[in-house]
């Protein structure tokens, strides 16, 4: 395996890291709150699709827009049951250990549902792979798709926050809420909106995550939660292309490091980088550094 | 003049309230003590039981060191679970290499000291760079630091022989240790055969010295120094409160309590693993001190015991046990945090013929 092979794969793996990531700050960005449930919405999605493609033979983009849908009412859910009633509590450290109330709850379910074992994912994505410079370098079509779909999902979430209403809604309530309720924005409906957009996505990294490494347990969704959410604070939380970025680099140092230097401090390397930009830069690559004020 | 003895008047009222309740925390930790050990003596007490007396202590540890940076010191720690491990393997390695033949409590001590100084300076270390961060990027690099700690520890290896200490961290073989050599760590096998020199009472004594450094810290000039920090740490900047030297004060003190939690844990189990300090720990002891109370040293006691305890109490539903756990965590948080919750509890309170009026301040 060349450079160029570990290459691909980190920024393969990268691009699903950087799917949960634009998640990630997008619910951060606007409800101003870590959801660590969002990892295990990305593993209820794999399910999902899962059994969608297994029990009833759906095509595969049939699964996926179950799978996205099924998610997305999740996430609204979570939102209006868990996490809407703290949002004026006293701490914003309530609703963080609500999300990983959440967090179990969805763990266990799948858990009782499905069994602790894993199970093989089929893989949804019937495109053929590319061959390179003489067959040395083989891009699979899983690989290919997740690359486009991550940069498909970028562009249009860019394209959805700047240029159109519901986007600028966005925009204002992650500014400054209390004026954008003045202003006439429907805040609940607002975060409802990211909830349902990040859940959305969430579905969509299950499929694709689990189309490459194709097992699928209760668990599956926890490390590239975690994995995700490093992403999004490494690439300036808040900022899409920051998420996008960073969870590229953080895809390419983990395949790299467990190329190169070890397997089993290949996580000790991601985490050692994502410190280094913080020290550096302590609001990451894109993030704006916001001066207090008294 | 008036004025000034006004207000030191209130501050006495303040300090013999908050020592009326340091001594409440004090007696409740006794009493619960003195009860567990009556019923276990007398064999009142289920063998399931009896084996999570030692795990609540090291929890209850854990909390309320926790609460030290997230309650007192303002700052969310996700790495707790770091300075477990490095006090738990600090001090296993220790106990395991040097003291045969002294006294079982005495050994205990001493690792104690080792695990809360080896998690201490650890925690200087790290709280230098750490504490430049704030907030949620502060969180997400204490989880870092706490994943790096994991990982390390999981390619380490060392051992013990007539020439000192070898620590390698690609295999035992590296170790290139004497004949008389003994390995120790053994990599991501963790440290096996450790002396079970941890009981209920030295989790006890443990628990008290705990309160008496974290409470004694909170009513000191340095206490209301970070609290101050907390609150408003420009304005606390501008009247001359070193605000980096308090917070690393208060990260130090509380990882190397944290530490002296994990030689507990550590001297209760035959084997020693890494997967046990992973961030679901962190997040758990976190759970404990939001749910009972940031700030609350007591609430902090209160819920680290029923959330140890519940789980192996629901163990009868089987399957459904951290399902159910998970429900009653969402409800608890509501209940106690959601303003709406709060409001009707307050209006609930009112109505009852013998309920408080309303609340006037906070107990603790």
């Amino acid at each position: 395996m060349s450079f160029i092979t570990y290459l691909k794969d980190g920024i393969s793996l990268g691009a699903v890291y950087a799917i949960i990531a634009l998640g990630y700050t997008m619910v951060y960005g606007i409800a101003k709150m870590l959801n660590f449930a969002h990892g295990d919405v990305i593993m209820v999605g794999a399910y999902v699709a899962l059994m969608m493609l297994t029990k009833t033979g759906a095509p595969p983009i049939a699964a996926v827009l179950v799978s996205m849908a099924a998610c997305t009412l999740l996430g609204i859910t979570i939102e209006m049951v868990a996490y809407r009633p703290l949002r004026k509590a006293s701490s914003s450290l309530a609703v963080l250990i609500t999300a990983i109330g959440v967090s179990y709850l969805l763990q266990n379910l799948a858990l009782l549902i499905f069994g602790a074992g894993g199970k093989t994912f089929v893989n949804v994505v019937s495109f053929p792979s590319v061959s390179l410079a003489d067959g040395q370098l083989n891009i699979s079509g899983t690989t290919i798709v997740t690359i486009l779909v991550s940069v498909i999902i970028m562009v249009s979430l860019t394209l959805f926050v700047n240029k159109t209403k519901p986007g600028h809604a966005m925009l204002a309530v992650s500014e400054d809420r209390d004026a954008a309720q003045l202003m006439g924005v429907n805040v609940n409906a607002t975060i409802s909106l990211t909830f349902a957009i990040g859940s959305g996505l969430a579905a969509v990294a299950g499929v694709l995550l689990c189309s490459a490494y194709p097992i699928v347990s209760p668990y599956t969704g926890a490390m590239p939660g975690i994995k995700a959410f490093t992403a999004a604070v490494f690439g300036g939380i808040g900022s899409i292309p920051g998420a996008m970025l960073g969870g590229i680099l953080l895809g390419v140092i983990e395949v790299l490091g467990k190329a190169y230097i070890s397997t089993q401090v290949a996580d000790a390397i991601v985490f050692g980088v994502l410190i280094v930009v913080l020290l550096v830069k302590p609001s990451g690559l894109f993030g704006k550094n916001i001066q207090e004020k008294v | 003049m008036n004025q000034n003895n006004q207000s030191a008047e209130i501050i006495k009222k303040i300090q013999s309230s908050t020592r009326r309740g340091n001594l409440i925390t004090y007696g409740i930790v006794l009493a619960a003590y003195i009860v567990m050990q009556s019923l276990v003596s007398t064999g009142h007490i289920s063998s399931l039981l009896k084996g999570l007396l030692v795990p609540v202590c090291v929890y209850v540890i854990a909390a309320v060191s926790l609460n030290l940076v997230v309650g007192i010191s303002g700052e969310l720690s996700l790495g707790h679970a770091g300075f477990m491990c490095v006090g738990a393997y600090a001090s296993s390695f220790f106990t395991n290499a040097y003291g045969d033949g002294l006294p079982n409590w005495f050994r205990l001590i001493l690792a104690i000291i080792v695990g809360a100084a080896a998690a201490g300076l650890f925690g200087i270390l790290i709280g230098v760079p750490v504490l430049r961060l704030k907030g949620d990027y502060l969180a997400i690099v204490t989880l870092a630091f706490g994943e790096i700690i994991k990982n390390l520890i999981n390619v380490l290896y060392a051992g013990v022989d007539s020439n000192g200490i070898h620590i390698s961290t690609k295999s035992a073989m590296d170790l290139n240790m004497g004949p008389d050599g003994k390995q120790i760590i053994k990599g991501a096998l963790g440290i096996s055969g450790t002396p079970r020199l941890s009981t209920f009472t030295a989790g006890v004594v443990l628990i008290i010295i705990t309160l008496f450094i974290v409470q004694n810290l909170m009513n000191s000039r340095a206490g209301r120094a970070i609290m101050s920090t907390r609150d408003n740490r420009i304005a606390a900047e501008s009247i001359g409160i070193p605000v980096t030297k308090y917070k690393l004060l208060a990260f130090a003190v509380s990882a190397a309590l944290a530490g002296a939690a994990g030689v507990l844990y550590s001297h209760n189990l035959a084997s020693l693993s890494t997967a046990k300090f992973d961030y679901n720990t962190s997040i758990l002891v976190l759970v404990f001190v939001v749910l009972g109370g940031i700030g609350n040293i007591r609430g902090s006691i209160i819920a680290a015991v029923i959330l140890t305890v519940l789980p192996e109490m629901l163990r009868g539903l089987s399957a459904y046990r951290m399902l159910i756990y998970a429900v009653i965590l969402i409800a608890m948080m509501l209940f106690n945090w959601a303003p709406a919750a709060i409001s009707w509890r307050e209006r609930m309170m009112e109505r009852l013929p013998f309920g408080r009026k309303k609340r006037t301040g906070e107990e603790d």
